[in-house]
């Protein structure tokens, strides 16, 4: 082989690598710390919980004014979904992590306003819902510590599809 | 015409049970057919007075001027979605694809299903950003502009709900059409940039084993999904059927995951995590997870599985007096390209092969067909689909077998059950009229 053709063939080879790897590389890089008001996200460890605390007696004020009005009196559910029932998927009986109720309260309610209760207010809420369920005392605090702790009645509930089917 | 019931799949392709025919042999008699269509036509007109044919008002007419952005014709109203949520209460919204209605594979994109919490939210697609951050190398952020600089694909896909074709599981038969129990399914060609090809920029750090997408709409769903799709298939969509996305579908970008269910090909994208673990979002523990008597609920079912329905005919499509018809319907898989679709007109008792229409392509809507002489009797139409990784669409006694029997009727709007890719069965009575049946 001429190395005017080995050559040839080391550039193909170069470009062919070069190609599949090339990335027009536009994206602006951020810090984590530009995304502190994006990240809400929440894992079941507890992990991204905000500073606060609430109360089932706090959160149940919370509850009155924004919450019963789709949900009904102590989540007997109304006009959207029952929260704390033994009947229907509730707190009571399916959700399998705590955190999850304080995450989506957080993300996507009350619906007209989402994003609008404070960390308190949200823990009071999770912690009101909690306590309706007998899932903890009247009395217990919720917070960054205590509410990934608490145990879920269907913890175990579950088996993962994935990734068994294909 | 003698009608063979034969219970060897192999040899089924000859006819069916009440009349289905031999989509070969309908071929090789096209002209022959043809010939006979257009002498019996010719007969009926000579037959039917001296008066030569008018010529019609719109051809005497000057036409409409061609509007900017066009809407079909006046005298298709009908063929719209239906509403649960038309008054915009505060609760979820869905809109169903009217399949009945439409033929071909590709759903046109004012009649894509859509399943929304809160309505579409009106994002300035000037501030739309995309952030991928979390378990990677460096953290990035995209916006629209540009994201149409990098390298784009264009695939056509389905994408289903994961509670679609629930009211199967009632007790009994429940009374609506395919619009009701299969619209929450559509295909649309989408073009985008694969996700694999960001992650590229921002690297992945080898903790990370799952990814989290996020939505920018007023509840920010969001979904844990395995890495693995990430680097597979997923895309970052900006186009539907050729125009920018729909806002229903998640303008000015959305996630598509394709074969995986609805939900998580994460509309209004903006923002991608990646993950050691799921975080176990409300999507994925409360919704989208599914009680089985007996046993654990499942969770994470990521693929809608194989699954065919009958559009033509169905109810509300009441049949005029024996005759010829062409029976087709729809097939997909989350799991590749559809290999087979049989047909039966005896509720399952003989089975014969339909054609596929090309293209076939993997996690697609395919389109199926089937020549059909109706004789006028009860019928009981079914469709059943094989997909190429080997997989079978169920029948009714062996959903019962893995998920328990049935035990309650809910209204056609509710979701007794997910993943529901049971066999469905069209009834058709001696005038011709369709209703849903067990068979």
């Amino acid at each position: 082989m001429s190395m005017h053709s080995n050559l040839l063939v080391a550039a193909a080879l170069l470009f062919a690598t070069g190609a599949a790897a090339e990335t027009p590389g536009l994206g602006k890089s951020v810090t984590e710390a530009d995304l502190a008001l994006w990240d809400i996200s929440i894992g079941p460890d507890g992990a991204g919980l905000p500073p606060g605390s609430g109360t089932p007696t706090q959160g149940k004020a919370v509850y009155e004014q924004k919450c019963e009005l789709c949900h009904g009196k102590e989540g007997a559910g109304g006009r959207n979904a029952t929260l704390v029932s033994t009947k229907d998927r509730t707190v009571t009986n399916y959700v399998p992590h705590a955190t999850t109720i304080f995450d989506f309260t957080r993300r996507a309610m009350p619906w007209q306003q989402p994003k609008t209760l404070t960390a308190d207010e949200t823990y009071g809420v999770t912690a009101y819902l909690l306590a309706l369920a007998k899932i903890i005392g009247e009395n217990d605090v919720m917070n960054a510590e205590t509410l990934p702790k608490v145990r879920m009645p269907n913890r175990d509930g579950f088996v993962s599809k994935y990734p068994e089917k294909r | 015409m003698s009608i063979s019931k034969r219970s060897d799949l192999e040899s089924l392709e000859a006819v069916a049970g009440n009349g289905l025919i031999n989509r070969r042999m309908l071929l090789g008699r096209g002209i022959a057919l043809a010939g006979a269509t257009t002498a019996s036509a010719s007969a009926t007109l000579t037959s039917a007075g001296a008066e030569p044919l008018p010529v019609d008002p719109w051809s005497l007419a000057v036409g409409s001027p061609i509007p900017l952005y066009e809407t079909p014709a006046k005298y298709e109203k009908h063929v719209v979605r239906t509403l649960t949520n038309p008054n915009h209460e505060p609760r979820t919204s869905n809109a169903r694809t009217p399949h009945h209605l439409l033929n071909g594979t590709i759903t046109p994109n004012g009649l894509h299903f859509v399943v929304s919490r809160t309505g579409f939210p009106d994002i300035d697609p000037a501030k739309h950003r995309l952030v991928i951050h979390g378990l990677v190398k460096q953290p990035k952020i995209f916006d629209l502009e540009t994201l149409a600089r990098y390298p784009m694909e264009s695939r056509i896909c389905f994408v289903e709900c994961g509670g679609n074709s629930g009211p199967l599981y009632n007790k009994d038969p429940i009374q609506a059409n395919v619009q009701a129990i299969h619209g929450l399914v559509s295909c649309s060609e989408w073009t985008g940039v694969r996700l694999s090809t960001l992650l590229e920029e921002t690297g992945i750090d080898p903790k990370a084993k799952w990814f989290l997408a996020e939505g920018a709409d007023a509840p920010s769903m969001n979904r844990s999904i395995p890495l693995a799709k990430a680097l597979d298939d997923a895309m970052i969509a900006l186009y539907q059927n050729g125009e920018r996305i729909n806002p229903s579908q998640g303008y000015p970008m959305r996630l598509l995951v394709p074969g995986y269910e609805g939900n998580m090909n994460v509309k209004w994208l903006h923002r991608i995590k990646l993950i050691e673990s799921p975080v176990m979002a409300i999507n994925e523990t409360m919704q989208y997870t599914m009680r089985i008597a007996g046993q654990k609920s499942w969770q994470f079912y990521f693929p809608q599985e194989v699954k065919s329905f009958v559009t033509h005919p169905s109810p509300g499509l009441t049949l005029k007096g024996p005759g010829f018809y062409e029976i087709s319907g729809l097939a997909y898989s989350g799991n590749g390209r559809i290999s087979r679709v049989m047909v039966s007109a005896d509720g399952g008792k003989s089975w014969a092969q339909a054609a596929l229409q090309d293209p076939v392509l993997s996690k697609a809507l395919t389109r199926f067909r089937m020549p059909w002489r109706w004789d006028g009797q009860p019928v009981v139409l079914q469709s059943r689909a094989w997909d190429e990784a080997g997989n079978v669409q169920p029948t009714r006694a062996q959903i019962a077998a893995e998920r328990g029997e049935p035990r309650v009727n809910v209204p056609v709007t509710a979701f007794p059950m997910g993943h529901m890719n049971v066999i469905t069965s069209w009834g058709i009575d001696g005038k011709g009229e369709v209703k849903h049946v067990y068979a």
